[in-house]
């Protein structure tokens, strides 16, 4: 079983979201998802000081099998980027919640936060696309 | 409603991520498809491969019947146990399938197809029978465990009986040896030395248990596609299929169109094909920069497409991407791939890249 923390906020499409309560979130994908795509090689971060939209694609992850795009949980500006990822993609497989963060964010509007699912509707929702 | 393989189970307790694969379900990893490429190319690995059709062809005409069936010529199997690799073509020249066949004797001869074109290789082997005096069997009563890697020679043996034993031992490359109920064969789909072991269902799990006590690592389809991109290995589907000849596919080499005599299914198209001039051709590449080559991706000179990459992925061995792609003939050795609206320059090199755990191409 994948393993979804409380206190976080998941997009449909896998991302995981973390309220840091200043205004900013950083964002990853979930471990369901990275257990699904299987080993990383590749990841194109987004570029600091972008404006993006919700639901824009603003990143790619690569396995060895597939490449899958990283939607934009939030609207905001992307303040920072997980270089480490860059040399070390596998820090994805191995820590998902933690070293394997891709990008922080600020919130244009905090009420887009509740739009988005909590640990447990999540887990029914990656187990449903699952079957 | 997927088939299953007699070590399904056991897939599901060693906790393998199973994916659909040409109406099975299969493994495609244990955990991390890179570590089973590297246990293969370093130490010894293993795959469930059951879902591959074994087909038996018996009679006094088995020998003439694939001369005609077959683009490579089985009249080159001299003694009993030897293989061939060949395509199966229809009669435009187009590639049914690929396939393995073994020299048993005078009366008999195996072949293995692929899962995800068993019917259609079935219907279509059946249908040339005609008048020739065969029987075809499929074997369905068979497993399939290949076990590969540079010490999966020395770790299979001890798991066999005597007489196997010994005879497997003196096995050269691409020759097999069998009793009444196991067949060995010294071939596989990886670029490194192993053997492919067809067994009765019922032996099959006690085997794959075996084996891995004796620290041979099971390994799941994922790794398989990255070990065969890697020693250059044709995948069918991707890399060639009925739309393609094997002369556009790199598969010259597999074509006998010698001794000239002999009529097989798709001949007279090749010999077309070939005078009216190839125009296209399989060529090895490398990405030196950043990103993961993948198939159908285009290729660019300028603003001029000149191909399509037919297979890529990330090598394990080499830490970067590497791909086979169909290309004009005749194209520069350096042009651009387009990746996400991109362009990237790629490399041309020569394919197998690797091959027995090293490097075999210069990049």
């Amino acid at each position: 079983m994948s393993n979804t923390p409380d206190g976080l906020k998941y997009a449909k499409t896998h991302e995981w979201v973390k309220d840091n309560g200043d205004g900013t979130v950083t964002v990853g994908i979930s471990d369901h998802a990275q257990e699904l795509l299987g080993d990383l090689v590749f990841v194109e971060l987004p570029e600091a000081g972008s404006d993006v939209a919700a639901g824009d694609e603003i990143a790619v992850v690569e396995s060895v099998k597939a490449a899958s795009d990283i939607y934009s949980p939030l609207s905001g500006k992307i303040l920072g980027v997980n270089d480490v990822l860059n040399d070390a993609p596998e820090s994805i497989n191995d820590s998902p919640y933690e070293e394997g963060w891709l990008f922080t964010l600020k919130v244009a509007d905090k009420s887009e936060l509740d739009a988005l699912m909590d640990a447990d509707a999540y887990a029914k929702h990656a187990q449903d696309e699952e079957h | 409603m997927n088939k299953k393989t007699i070590l399904n189970q056991t897939h599901h307790d060693l906790g393998a991520r199973m994916v659909p694969f040409g109406g099975w379900e299969m493994p495609v990893h244990y955990g991390s498809q890179i570590e089973e490429h590297h246990a293969i190319r370093r130490h010894a690995g293993m795959f469930d491969v059951s879902h591959m059709q074994i087909i038996d062809l018996k009679g006094s005409d088995c020998k003439r019947y694939l001369r005609h069936l077959l683009a490579n010529d089985v009249g080159k199997l001299k003694s009993t146990g030897r293989a061939l690799y060949s395509c199966m073509l229809n009669s435009q020249g187009g590639v049914i399938d690929d396939l393995i066949v073994y020299f048993m004797d005078e009366t008999w001869y195996r072949i293995v197809v692929n899962a995800s074109t068993a019917q259609k290789d079935l219907g279509w082997i059946m249908e040339q029978v005609g008048v020739f005096g065969i029987d075809v069997l499929p074997r369905s009563d068979l497993a399939m465990i290949a076990v590969q890697g540079p010490k999966a020679i020395e770790l299979t043996l001890p798991l066999l009986n005597e007489e196997l034993h010994e005879a497997a031992a003196e096995l050269k490359p691409f020759s097999a040896v069998w009793d009444p109920s196991w067949f060995i064969a010294r071939t596989g789909y990886t670029g490194e030395d192993g053997f492919e072991i067809l067994l009765p269902q019922s032996d099959c799990v006690a085997l794959w248990n075996d084996l891995a006590d004796a620290g041979v690592r099971p390994c799941g389809l994922g790794s398989r596609d990255t070990l065969r991109l890697e020693a250059g290995m044709n995948l069918y589907g991707q890399d060639m299929d009925e739309t393609t000849t094997p002369l556009v596919s790199g598969l010259d080499w597999t074509v006998a169109l010698k001794p000239e005599e002999r009529s097989f299914i798709g001949r007279e198209a090749l010999e077309k094909q070939k005078k009216e001039g190839i125009h296209q051709q399989l060529v090895g590449l490398v990405l030196d920069g950043r990103g993961i080559l993948r198939s159908h991706q285009k290729l660019f000179v300028g603003d001029k497409q000149i191909g399509e990459i037919t297979s890529g992925s990330f090598s394990p061995t080499l830490e970067r991407s590497i791909a086979l792609a169909r290309i004009e003939t005749g194209s520069p050795h350096g042009f651009d791939v387009e990746m996400r609206g991109k362009h990237l320059p790629v490399k041309v090199v020569k394919y197998p890249f690797v091959r027995h755990g090293k490097l075999a191409t210069e990049l």
